[in-house]
C-alpha cells in the first residue's frame, strides 16, 4: 500500500498528509487524519461527491464503510512494529444512524493482534461521540 | 413491470446518488429478483499503488448501491431502504484495468427488512468479493412525492 519511507516519515513526524497523499483511494473520498499523542482520529470532511441519499441529504454508506475500512488499514500498518502491509479479509458494518451531510470521524481500536490476523474495531461518529453512526469489525492479514 | 422500465428506474435513482455518479456505476442487468451493476476501473479509487489494486470501500460501495437498489425491482412502490448492516468478505484482489459486475439478490422479503446477498465479480467470472446485508423498508411515504416520482417516471 505504501513505501517504508512514507510510513517511517509518518511515524516520526505525526504528519499523514505523505501517507494520504499516497493512497489515490484516500484522495478520492478526503480522508484525513491526525494524531493526538498516541491517539489517532480519522476525519472525512463533508463533500458533495461523497453522498448518497440526496432527500437527507446523507453520506453514501459505501463511503462511511470505505472510510471505515481505510482508516483500519492505516491504524493497523502504524501500530506494527515492522513493516507489514494489512491485507483486508473481511468487514462488518452496523449503520446506527444516517451519517449527515457534515464531517464524520472514526477511530479504531486493535481488539487481538495475532501472527498473521489482526482483529479492529471501528467507530464513527458526527457531531457526537457518544451518538455514533456507524460501528464496523475487521479482519485483516498481515504479511511481511 | 418489465426489465426494461426497472433498468430505467435503477438508473435514474442510481444518477441522484453523488457517489455512484462519482464511481461511474451503471446498470448492466435486471430481474424481478435481481440486479447487477457495474464499476468500471479507475486509477482515483486507487488502494494499492504499487498494484494498481482497486481500494475494497469502492467495492463496498459497490456492493452496497447494488443491494440497496434492489427494491426498485422488487417493489411496484418505489421505497427508498436504508442499509442495516453490511458484510463483506473479500476473496480476492479485484484484477486492475477490469471493471467489477455486482449481483445482487433478494433472499427474503419481510414487510419490515429485505434479505439480500451480493456477489462481486470480473469478466472471468471469478468472485472479489460477497456480501450479505439487510435494508429496512420505511415505507414509501418517507420520502418527498415528487423525489418518488423522479424515479419511477410519473405518478404510481
Amino acid at each position: 500500500m505504501t513505501d517504508l519511507e512514507t510510513l517511517k516519515y509518518t511515524r516520526e513526524t505525526g504528519d499523514f498528509s505523505r501517507l494520504i497523499a499516497s493512497i489515490p483511494y484516500a484522495n478520492f473520498i478526503g480522508l484525513e487524519c491526525d494524531q493526538f499523542g498516541d491517539d489517532l482520529i480519522f476525519r472525512l470532511p463533508a463533500k458533495d461527491q461523497n453522498l448518497g441519499n440526496p432527500v437527507l441529504p446523507a453520506i453514501h454508506g459505501g463511503v462511511i464503510g470505505g472510510f471505515m475500512e481505510l482508516s483500519a488499514a492505516i491504524y493497523l500498518m502504524l501500530a506494527q512494529e515492522t513493516v507489514r502491509m494489512p491485507r483486508i479479509v473481511n468487514f462488518s458494518l452496523d449503520y446506527l444512524r444516517a451519517g449527515l451531510d457534515r464531517e464524520t470521524y472514526a477511530e479504531c481500536q486493535l481488539t487481538r493482534q495475532g501472527n498473521r490476523v489482526a482483529n479492529v474495531m471501528i467507530t464513527a461518529w458526527q457531531k457526537s461521540r457518544s451518538k455514533p453512526i456507524s460501528t464496523a469489525r475487521a479482519h485483516f492479514l498481515l504479511e511481511d | 413491470m418489465n426489465d426494461r422500465i426497472r433498468a430505467d428506474r435503477v438508473t435514474r435513482f442510481i444518477q441522484t446518488l453523488n457517489q455512484a455518479v462519482e464511481l461511474g456505476l451503471t446498470v448492466t442487468e435486471t430481474t424481478d429478483r435481481s440486479l447487477t451493476l457495474c464499476l468500471p476501473y479507475s486509477n482515483r479509487i486507487i488502494g494499492n499503488p504499487v498494484t494498481g489494486v482497486i481500494h475494497g470501500g469502492a467495492i463496498t460501495t459497490l456492493m452496497d448501491t447494488t443491494s440497496g437498489s434492489l427494491m426498485l425491482c422488487a417493489l411496484d412502490v418505489f421505497e427508498l431502504c436504508p442499509t442495516l448492516d453490511l458484510r463483506v468478505d473479500y476473496m480476492r484482489p479485484a484484477e486492475p484495468h477490469k471493471p467489477v459486475y455486482a449481483r445482487a439478490e433478494i433472499h427474503r422479503l419481510t414487510r419490515n427488512i429485505i434479505f439480500t446477498r451480493c456477489e462481486a465479480y470480473q469478466d472471468h467470472g471469478e468472485t472479489v468479493a460477497n456480501a450479505v446485508g439487510t435494508f429496512m423498508r420505511i415505507g414509501p411515504q418517507a420520502l418527498p412525492q415528487a423525489y418518488r416520482e423522479k424515479i419511477t417516471g410519473g405518478p404510481v
